[in-house]
């Protein structure tokens, strides 16, 4: 099995990932209306990612987000602790909208689990944030520093174990005075010793605590994604990747680190992309391994067009991107590519992928402009202005999407989707998008 | 030799600019005359980046061989330098948020074109901006916002800066994230811009200045 595999083409591979998102092993549908349905849905999905015509435009609302849990009535610091209210608020929005998928709380993060770690990457309400504030949010720092980049780029599980992450979580401080896991000496007594310190015990401690809080938040998660596949309900990601550009801008070196080493060491900048990039691959790979849906989605930052050149982006952004996302097709599956921001000025750069491989969902580019530059290779995804779903009416937001879809849908190839995920507003606006895809999405 | 000064800073030319602020340093020459070169220096990034020669690395690697610049000369200075201001801007993400990259790359871009600016930091609660509008007299306001709760939090500074009496004689731009036009008509500022030099753009034009 795992020889044949390896001997499958990268489209025969993408064929027998579609034929499992298809017909999910050990799923149990609630009745063949549903079954029916969700082949209906999946197949709409695929068709549109490959450049065919679906039946109609499929649609995912821009809700995967917070958006339950405000829907719903209750609000993150809430979903984030209490895990039964959780599920009420996912439920509510899997009932209450006849969408195209379910998203799953994935972008939910448990409370405790991070609480118990002191974790500093991010704040959440309550932690950092007030108990009212609908998101939580990234803290920028210098988490890396410019002289440990030979550090990251020698031994980067190395650099994750021992500087990384006592750094990150303020429970495994004491890590830092462990040795280095990979000893080449035979009888390696010495890495036992650190273990004796109580700081390093205690920071074991926290990590089998928040182990078994992590497992209550997923069986969570897991029911509700459970019922949504059985109602007849896709996922449509099952994995996140990020660029390794990003990967350093944002979680090693923070904005403005990442810009001065662009100047001050670029070399160092690039070789640790190479070293990135292997590790990003591999584990997005398995987690879409484990998953029904062979989509990787890939959040991109710090390559839109207000935060470099377009020198600058084909220099230090785009290849060691295109490198994980070329990783993605040949293992047969679909990267869903999604541009925060706007791309305008990298419209002739990102369309070279193979032939109905990659979706490129945008935020805030020139959907139409994007569909004529890339759409003959590339799907389309987006883009109803984050704005418009949170401040407009719905005749608004039907009348945007229904321009979208005459513009976009054109030929196939085309998924309505909002730009940026949506916190909060009008129901009404999530419930006109997915009316506007089924009035006017239809290919006849 | 003072052309040549700005525009090693203007090219970003990280070891000769610094190499030769030494050197005019060690040749006494008046380190006023260095900032004065320094800030011309800046106003060529500035205008590089609102031409769209110049991106975010750069105007971020620009503020950072300022500031070592500004190391090297001030122990050089006899006294304190008080540059002369052309306007007052206050700047703030407001309540919820906490990222600051725009906004203090927006104070830098209006601080080297000349304008005093209170910078009050992230999450900001309308209370802040009310008191820091009342003690500064100023009459810009810029509120900085990435994620789409900053339309209500916005929404709601400019109608507390209404009920205060405050919002006649003030003109308040928005930007960040998420920010279009139609957030900036629902939290009824007066101006939405697209990056730090619409900033300076926008405040220039308020103040008369443009």
């Amino acid at each position: 099995m795992e020889k044949a595999w390896a001997e499958l083409s990268p489209e025969e591979k993408r064929e027998e990932r579609f034929k499992k998102w298809l017909s999910p092993p050990g799923v149990t549908f609630a009745s063949p209306q549903a079954e029916k349905l969700y082949k209906e849905r999946v197949t709409r999905f695929i068709k549109a990612f490959t450049l065919k015509e679906p039946d109609r435009v499929p649609c995912i609302l821009p809700s995967m987000g917070l958006y339950a849990a405000t829907y719903a009535g209750t609000n993150l610091a809430t979903v984030m602790y209490d895990f039964d209210e959780m599920k009420r608020a996912w439920r509510k929005v899997l009932h209450d909208f006849d969408a195209d998928t379910y998203v799953p709380p994935v972008l939910v993060p448990p409370g405790p689990p991070l609480e118990l770690m002191d974790y500093k990457l991010y704040k959440w309400p309550g932690h950092g944030l007030g108990k009212n504030v609908l998101s939580y949010q990234a803290v920028e720092s210098e988490w890396m520093k410019p002289e440990e980049y030979d550090h990251l780029i020698r031994d980067p599980s190395d650099f994750w174990l021992r500087v990384y992450m006592p750094r990150v979580f303020g429970a495994l401080k004491g890590f830092n005075q462990l040795s280095p896991f990979t000893s080449f000496e035979e009888i390696v007594t010495g890495n036992f010793l650190p273990f004796a310190n109580p700081e390093v015990q205690a920071g074991l401690n926290s990590l089998m605590k928040a182990g078994m809080e992590t497992m209550k938040w997923m069986a969570a998660v897991g029911e509700v994604a459970v019922e949504a596949m059985a109602m007849g309900f896709p996922g449509v990601m099952s994995a996140l990747a990020k660029a390794p550009f990003d990967t350093l801008g944002d979680t090693l070196r923070g904005t403005q680190g990442i810009m001065m080493d662009m100047f001050q060491r670029p070399d160092k900048v690039h070789a640790a992309m190479e070293r990135i990039a292997p590790i990003a691959i591999a584990t997005a790979i398995n987690s879409v391994n484990t998953a029904a849906a062979p989509i990787v989605m890939m959040p991109l930052h710090k390559g839109a067009d207000t935060f470099m050149s377009v020198k600058q982006y084909e220099t230090f952004y785009w290849p060691s991107f295109r490198k994980v996302v070329m990783a993605f097709v040949n293992e047969g599956i679909t990267p869903v590519l999604f541009a925060e921001g706007s791309y305008n000025k990298r419209l002739d750069i990102i369309g070279d992928f193979p032939k109905g491989t990659v979706a490129w969902y945008f935020d805030q580019t020139d959907i139409f402009k994007a569909k004529e530059k890339i759409g003959d290779r590339c799907c389309i995804m987006g883009n109803v202005p984050t704005s418009l779903m949170m401040t407009g009416t719905p005749q608004q937001v039907k009348e945007h999407c229904r321009k979208l879809i005459e513009g976009c849908g054109k030929g196939g190839g085309y998924v309505l989707a909002g730009g940026a995920t949506v916190d909060e507003g009008n129901p009404e606006n999530m419930r006109a998008m997915m009316a506007a895809a089924k009035e006017y999405g239809v290919y006849k | 030799m003072s052309g040549d000064y700005v525009n090693l800073l203007a090219d970003l030319k990280e070891d000769e600019v610094l190499a030769l602020t030494k050197k005019r340093l060690d040749a006494k020459e008046d380190p006023m005359k260095i900032l004065e070169d320094s800030r011309k220096g800046m106003e060529v990034v500035g205008s590089r980046f609102a031409g769209g020669e110049y991106f975010l690395p750069e105007l971020v690697f620009s503020g950072e061989l300022l500031k070592q610049i500004n190391e090297l000369v001030k122990p050089h200075l006899k006294g304190a330098v008080t540059q002369k201001k052309i306007g007052k801007v206050v700047i703030g993400t407001v309540a919820g948020d906490i990222h600051d990259i725009g906004l203090n790359i927006v104070d830098f871009m209006l601080d080297v074109n000349g304008f005093e600016v209170t910078n009050l930091g992230v999450d900001v609660p309308i209370e802040k901006f009310i008191k820091a509008v009342k003690d500064t007299k100023t009459t810009i306001l810029g509120l900085s916002g990435f994620l789409t709760p900053a339309f209500d939090a916005m929404k709601e500074t400019v109608e507390a800066l209404e009920k205060e009496g405050l919002r006649k004689n003030l003109k308040i731009m928005i930007g960040g994230g998420q920010m279009d036009d139609d957030v900036r008509k629902y939290a009824k500022a007066d101006a939405y811009g697209k990056d730090a030099m619409a900033a300076v753009a926008l405040s220039k034009k308020w103040i008369g200045a443009a």
